[in-house]
């Protein structure tokens, strides 16, 4: 395990994305690519949780888009209600968050197999049938308006340009800290959980333990990623937190890559290039309306033939039973 | 609460659970073969429903034709599907080839709207008449042909995996895929066939489904939602358990309704999932365990 | 395989890179003079600059069945626009965008309208939560939003830009109230949709029953993907109601009918605005029989009394339609032809700019339309009152009014 280079290239990778993200910040100024960023970083960011989960503790969840959900409806329950700081509403709704995931989380990740996949596509499904039906809180399915912006210093990030510098540097921590996260004693515990649940257990590592951390860490993830959601559009409804979400934060994960720290990002903003680029298309060409759905599938599965461990490959030739080379 | 509100949630309740159980019975095939959660499942029974009303309205095919006809349309598909996504993916993980079956469902449902348009389709049911008097409960024609349909399709499979070479071959290679390969079957083979029969299953589902529900490109994916849970329900891999699944996952969401709060339906069905995963966390009937998945 | 993988990937990623670029390049100037149909009257083909105008559409997913009539709808009128010598010389040039019934894309489909194709106004989104998701982009952009979808919440409180031409559900059942309480139904079964519309559908007959003193026995709800909503039928049948009132729209209603005929439930049943189109027969077949709704006046243009001002119109649009599509158009395809309709005699007199555009739409008064005739104030960002709507039922397979 040559630890250096590790460190080296995501130091590097890490700087970059900050310059990058400052030279978008002051040379961008077209809401619609701000829009298009600020998008894709809280998308990327729910995903980054969803990776954690996946690449590092081998479960996948098919109900993330239910905990996204809680985060955005706390926010946006407890502002307009009970008119409390957008800040705190933020923090609230990922603390409790974190403890629907323990609740989830401990019957279920004992088990092995897809279990958490199953119980999780449950929960998520559980969550959306309560935003649509418990409408005295929720507003029902037409949702909840005027969500407060967030405000820093005196300043509402009411712009796509103030809410674009809000959400890349979030993400930027969530890399650093899942960076060091990965690189801990903790994180090789996790490595190996995810390679071999039989070997780690049996290097002494706590697995039921290890997995409920990390799957809650990962529904926080998803929390923070919803408030935000909900502070940017100011208005939420159940539909964005449904199954369909969810798959799509899986294919995020998959297409950038399970078991790189920065594959699920780069899947958020590949998936979200496409689609925009799809939607042009379709545009220019009136003709094509409708195909691009069926281009976008058609890649996927094409891309997923091709290149079945994702876009981004782990630093190190890890897990070889876990990815798509043939052992 | 009179007997004959419960007896007709009930009736409702089985007739919903049959549905499930046939979808249900889709996803065991391809489970049990491969080991993949082939989302893709509802867009067969979508498929089936939507090339029944064509074969009905526009080719003016007899009903029996027009119901048939699809399934073997959408079985080619199935085993397409699995020979042009799956096979080339023979040692991607799991997560993946769910994933590819997610790209294939996405697709096929794009071009279902592009072809059917996006309003829901009519499909005349199989045998007019009045809805007939069972206690005190209405019991519509259809609905007798869905549980009826139902039954056949179980006893058909049961017959197929005990009784004829290829069911054998597979149910072998599902047990032990090497052991299987010793002997002479290719699971490539039987992986495809496992797709074919969902593919068979699901158009049939569609096609009993239609008359009751509609037909339209964008109701696969609640249906397959429904049907995973009743497959995990039964314990995911065991026809029987699909069967059971069902049922239980239709009376549920039918009492759920009928006796506490119908906006809260699909949570009762999710909740009773999560009760069961917690409390025998392999399914009610399930025996079959994978051993890759170990 | 594993050689294959190296120079596929980059190629993609080079298809998708294209691909993004072409969606952010701001366009160029598409100045090639429109082809007259033929056949049209001889007006001079427009020239000069297009006029852009920008349309949100539920192509995909749940608005779908209503994006779709609203986007051909929109088509169709670009066409004679600009047959019969476009707007003050210029041509008319409608982009459109698919929001896949989803709020995120809904979004981004705005910015990427106001913002890259630089369109004067934009027409939709289909359906409510995406027309509510994007209307704070709209109020800060300062460009006019003609939303196609029905929730009160998009005109009330009312905003500075956003108007809709959809008749809100207060309308449609304040219609239906009149027709109940001359009939003397007191007793009320409510069974709405859980979406959206059957849920603010579900808040106004609550209110407006209690403001009639009716009493609301059983309030029931179902899932739009349900197959069989017996059980919620068996539980109000129970509660022995007056009258049964469905909320929803296709295909959930159509279960609904043939559940109640199924179940052989004498009770009448009443049914919303959301059915008033000929999908809903041809679902619920005989079950339609006797269903009393408020629609629009579109479904029955034919069995109009000669002086309603609306026939003309509607005749006109149901005859164009059918012509280019060959099926009868419908309400919600009636929205989008409001929305352009207003949007383009306001570009008229208002010319390309927003602000003057706003202003002329918000002075639109006496607007026949197909929804009904609109008066637009400073106070009233919608215009229609309740005679938009007309009660109409299902005899022999026919609409017929209810008088």
């Amino acid at each position: 395990m040559s630890r250096t280079p590790w460190w080296q290239g995501r130091a590097v990778g890490l700087v970059a994305l900050g310059a990058a993200v400052i030279a978008f910040g002051l040379f961008v100024h077209n809401p619609y690519y701000q829009n298009l960023a600020v998008t894709i970083g809280i998308q990327g960011l729910v995903a980054l949780g969803l990776g954690l989960l996946m690449g590092w503790a081998g479960q996948i969840s098919l109900g993330h888009a239910g905990f996204y959900g809680l985060g955005a409806y706390a926010s946006a329950i407890l502002t307009t209600h009970f008119s409390l700081n957008p800040w705190l509403a933020l923090v609230a709704g990922a603390v409790s968050t974190g403890l629907i995931a323990y609740a989830v989380g401990r019957p279920t990740l004992r088990l092995r197999g897809h279990y958490l996949g199953m119980g999780t596509l449950g929960v998520g499904l559980i969550i959306q049938t309560v935003f649509v039906q418990w409408a005295a809180w929720t507003g029902g399915p037409s949702g909840i308006t005027a969500v407060p912006p967030l405000v820093v210093g005196g300043l509402a990030l009411d712009t796509d340009q103030r809410f674009f510098w809000l959400v890349w540097p979030v993400v930027l921590v969530a890399l650093l800290l899942m960076g060091n996260l990965v690189n801990s004693r903790t994180g090789r515990a996790l490595r190996a959980l995810g390679e071999n649940e039989g070997a780690a257990s049996a290097a002494g590592v706590d697995v039921p333990r290890a997995k409920l951390a990390v799957f809650m860490l990962s529904t926080i993830f998803a929390s923070v990623g919803g408030s935000l959601y909900a502070h940017y559009t100011s208005f939420v409804n159940p539909s964005p937190f449904g199954f369909a979400f969810s798959i799509q934060l899986l294919v995020m994960v998959i297409v950038g890559g399970a078991r790189s720290v920065w594959g699920p990002l780069a899947g958020a903003a590949v998936l979200a290039a496409l689609h925009q680029g799809l939607a042009t298309a379709a545009i220019r060409v009136p003709a094509l309306e409708g195909l691009e759905v069926v281009a976008y599938g058609a890649i996927l599965v094409i891309f997923l033939i091709y290149r079945p461990q994702g876009l981004l490959r782990p630093r190190r030739a890890a897990g070889p039973r876990a990815e798509g080379e043939t052992p | 609460m009179d007997s004959a509100q419960l007896l007709q949630f009930a009736v409702t309740g089985i007739v919903q659970g049959a549905i499930y159980a046939l979808v249900a019975a889709g996803f065991n095939l391809v489970y049990s073969a491969t080991g993949i959660i082939n989302f893709a499942q509802g867009e067969f029974v979508m498929l089936g429903g939507l090339l029944a009303v064509t074969g009905a309205t526009l080719l003016h095919l007899p009903l029996v034709l027009a119901i048939l006809l699809p399934v073997v349309v959408v079985m080619g598909l199935g085993a397409a599907m699995h020979w042009f996504t799956i096979r080339p993916l023979k040692h991607a993980h799991m997560v993946t080839l769910i994933m590819v079956t997610i790209g294939v469902s996405v697709a096929v449902r794009g071009g279902a709207k592009l072809i059917w348009g996006a309003d829901p389709q009519p499909l005349p049911a199989f045998s007019g008449g009045e809805s007939l008097q069972f206690g005190g409960a209405m019991i519509e024609p259809q609905s007798l042909w869905v549980l009826g349909i139902a039954a056949g399709a179980g006893l058909l499979l049961a017959f197929f995996f005990r009784r004829t070479l290829v069911g054998r071959a597979m149910a072998a290679c599902a047990l032990n895929r090497r052991a299987a390969e010793l002997v002479g079957i290719r699971p490539d083979l039987m992986n495809m066939w496992a797709f074919a029969l969902a593919g068979g299953i699901g158009a049939l589902a569609g096609g009993v489904l239609a008359p009751l529900t509609f037909a339209s490109f964008d109701i696969g994916v609640s249906l397959a939602l429904k049907g995973f849970c009743a497959a995990v329900l039964g314990g995911i891999g065991s026809n029987s358990g699909a069967i059971v699944g069902g049922l239980l996952l239709g009376l549920v969401e039918s009492m759920g309704a009928g006796y506490i709060s119908s906006g809260y339906k699909d949570a009762f069905a999710f909740a009773i999932l999560l009760l069961v995963l917690f409390l025998r966390p392999s399914g009610l009937l399930n025996v079959l365990v994978r051993r890759d998945e170990e | 395989m594993l050689n294959l993988h190296r120079p596929l990937v980059p190629c993609l990623l080079v298809t998708v890179l294209v691909l993004s670029l072409l969606a952010g390049c701001p366009k160029p100037p598409t100045a090639a003079p429109p082809v007259p149909t033929p056949g049209a009257t001889a007006a001079a083909p427009p020239t000069g600059e297009p006029l852009k105008i920008g349309a949100i559409f539920s192509l995909q997913g749940a608005g779908a069945p209503l994006g779709t009539p609203e986007r051909d709808t929109l088509l169709l009128l670009e066409k004679s626009v600009n047959a019969a010598g476009g707007i003050n010389g210029r041509p008319l040039k409608i982009v459109i965008q698919d929001d896949q019934s989803e709020e995120a894309v809904a979004l981004t489909a705005a910015k990427q309208l106001i913002e890259n194709e630089k369109v004067l106004a934009v027409i939709g989104p289909t359906i409510s939560g995406t027309s509510l998701a994007i209307l704070p982009t709209f109020e800060k952009a300062e460009v006019p939003l003609v939303s196609c979808a029905a929730s009160v919440k998009i005109t009330q409180p009312v905003k500075k830009w956003v108007f809709s031409t959809a008749q809100p559900d207060t309308l449609a059942v304040a219609k239906l109230m009149d027709y109940l309480k001359a009939k003397g139904l007191k007793q009320l079964a409510l069974l709405t949709d859980s979406n959206a519309f059957g849920a603010s559908g579900l808040q106004v007959l609550k209110t407006q029953a209690a403001e009639n003193g009716m009493t609301v026995v059983a309030a029931e709800t179902f899932g739009s993907k349900d197959s069989s909503m017996t059980t919620q039928l068996t539980r109000i049948k129970g509660k022995s109601p007056q009258a049964i009132i469905c909320w929803g729209t296709n295909p959930g209603p159509a279960v609904v009918a043939r559940n109640a005929q199924d179940l052989k439930l004498k009770i009448p049943l009443f049914m919303s605005h959301g059915v008033s189109n000929h999908k809903f027969v041809e679902l619920a077949g005989a079950a339609a029989e006797g269903i009393i709704f408020p629609s629009s006046r579109i479904l029955v243009a034919e069995a109009l009394a000669a002086n309603d001002p609306q026939k003309q119109t509607l005749l006109d649009y149901t005859k164009a339609f059918t012509a280019e599509y060959q099926q009868p158009p419908n309400s919600f395809g009636g929205h989008a032809w409001d929305a352009l309709q207003i949007v383009v005699a306001a570009l008229r007199s208002a010319g390309d700019d927003r602000a003057k555009l706003r202003d002329a739409i918000e002075k639109t008064t006496d607007f026949i339309g197909i929804s009904g005739v609109f008066k637009m104030s400073p106070t009233d960002h919608n215009g229609l009152t309740k005679d938009a709507f007309v009660l109409v039922t299902v005899k022999g397979g026919k609409w017929e009014i209810v008088k």
